[in-house]
């Protein structure tokens, strides 16, 4: 009995030192390495002296500031964006993702900073607004992949052809060529191809409803699921911002549009 | 359960049962690229070789060219010239009635597959055609051959020899580097293996991919031995 009541003493300090250890493990964060895709523009950009801008560079700095830690920004290719944070090559992902069920099973999400409406673009020969996955039967509609958009586009639009691209330049890049009928993307991310470059090819067509098994709440900050303090940071700091109109100001600098719509 | 789901099934992973039926088809899609693209590629590989051998000094520099351009520059710069250059000049292919083609992306990398390895296998050809002793030459046109009796009898079958290893290297080649094709929204196996990593965050989707692809490699290796063997049966002692 007496032996029990030691290993069972031992064994609740080891656990209690254990949790002071891990207490311990979470680290003050004085620095934090940001990723982000930089090819997503207006949220973050790689611009031609290859300097990251864009809505998110200049909010995750903003979000810094609060916190008083010293930011630095890490560019990573979306595909291996969550990988990447998994290994430690940085320590949060801004990068217009959304907090989808799929990813919080690998990653935690912070508050959610943005809503963004989901549209379907095509050729302005196109003049049905009707997107339904019955009108758009045997068309060729584009996305990128490892996106909602994708997985969306897979779930509802089976008989269409889906295309998947590594960037959304190239999936707007055919759309101007014509090799696609139609892109489902972030309306945000769209606008400026639709005011640029596809001024003369392409327009809107619609919005889509939000699908919340597939999209989830909204855009937010990714970290890894054992950095707790540092998700609490960040959710801080983005309701604060919200709250206190940086948010906002930042917002209009990047955007036409409120991009935080309920 | 299909068969497809076999192997997922097997070895207890999730994410290989949920897509080892779409990374088998994306399977197929790889051989079919492959296969075609090589193929033709002989084909043409062939008539560039005797060009540039025999072709007269304007052809034989022109196929040079080409030969240089294509083995000296990556083939994902030669897909994406392909497949987004086409689109820049739409209008004029949609006038001569090439658009059609050069819309669909599989056509694109086929195409352009086709073209890197013609010019690969112009080289091998040209090697292993001048690899044939002077002689053979000498020999055949005194026995009154003409030229092209020579080239099919004599030289052809002695240059084939050659050749065959270093083909089988082009072969190889070619089924790892058709990868590059999942970056023009075909779903290959590369593209397929891509999409299920986006979904499943799984790596081992990857590793399997991996052991597919060395599953072909190995397979050619095989046959390769095979016909090396019977290619070279009279030069067997015993």
């Amino acid at each position: 009995m007496r032996r029990i009541v030691t290993i069972a003493a031992v064994a609740a300090a080891a656990m209690l030192a254990g949790a002071g250890f891990a207490q311990a493990q979470q680290k003050e964060w004085k620095e934090v390495r940001i990723g982000t895709e930089g090819a997503y523009p207006p949220w973050n950009n790689l611009n031609s002296k290859g300097q990251l801008e864009g809505f998110e560079i200049d909010f995750g700095n903003a979000l810094c500031e609060k916190m008083k830690v010293k930011c630095t920004w890490v560019a990573q290719d979306w595909d291996g964006i969550i990988p990447a944070l998994l290994a430690g090559k940085y320590d949060v992902i801004m990068a217009g993702m959304n907090a989808t069920e799929e990813r919080a099973k690998k990653v935690d999400f912070t508050a959610v900073y943005s809503r963004t409406p989901i549209s379907f673009i095509a050729a302005k020969s196109v003049t049905s607004t009707d997107v339904s996955p019955a009108a758009l039967k045997g068309k060729a509609i584009g996305g990128q992949g490892s996106t909602i958009h994708a997985n969306y586009l897979e779930k509802y639009y089976k008989d269409s052809q889906i295309k998947l691209y590594p960037t959304q330049e190239e999936a707007n890049l055919d759309l101007k060529n014509g090799r696609l009928d139609y892109i489902l993307a972030d309306k945000l991310a769209l606008i400026d191809f639709i005011e640029g470059q596809g001024k003369d090819c392409c327009k809107f067509v619609a919005d889509i409803k939000r699908d919340p098994p597939i999209h989830g709440p909204g855009v937010a900050a990714a970290v890894r699921k054992e950095d707790t303090a540092l998700k609490a940071m960040f959710s801080k700091a983005i309701e604060e911002s919200i709250k206190d109109g940086t948010h906002k100001k930042i917002m209009d600098k990047y955007f036409k549009v409120n991009i935080l719509a309920d | 359960m299909t068969w497809c789901e076999v192997p997922g099934w097997l070895i207890g992973n999730e994410a290989i049962a949920n897509y080892g039926c779409r990374m088998f088809g994306g399977l197929a899609v790889t051989l079919q690229l492959v296969a075609i693209s090589v193929s033709l590629g002989a084909a043409m590989a062939l008539l560039l070789a005797l060009v540039r051998l025999y072709g007269g000094k304007v052809a034989s520099t022109l196929v040079g060219g080409y030969t240089t351009f294509f083995r000296g520059t990556p083939l994902l710069c030669q897909l994406y010239l392909v497949y987004y250059g086409a689109g820049q000049f739409r209008p004029f292919l949609t006038d001569i009635g090439l658009w059609t083609l050069f819309r669909d992306a599989f056509f694109c990398a086929a195409f352009t597959f086709t073209l890197n390895t013609a010019a690969y296998q112009a080289e091998i050809f040209r090697g292993a055609i001048q690899s044939v002793g002077r002689g053979q030459w000498e020999a055949a046109r005194a026995l009154g051959l003409h030229w092209r009796g020579i080239l099919r009898h004599i030289i052809l079958p002695q240059a084939a020899m050659v050749a065959l290893r270093p083909l089988g290297n082009e072969l190889v080649i070619m089924v790892k580097s058709s990868a590059v094709a999942s970056l023009v929204t075909i779903f290959d196996l590369m593209g397929t293996t891509r999409l299920a990593f986006a979904r499943s965050f799984d790596l081992t989707v990857y590793l399997f991919a991996a052991v597919l692809y060395l599953c072909i490699v190995e397979v050619i290796r095989r046959t390769w031995d095979v016909a090396e063997r019977r290619l070279t049966r009279h030069l067997q002692a015993g």
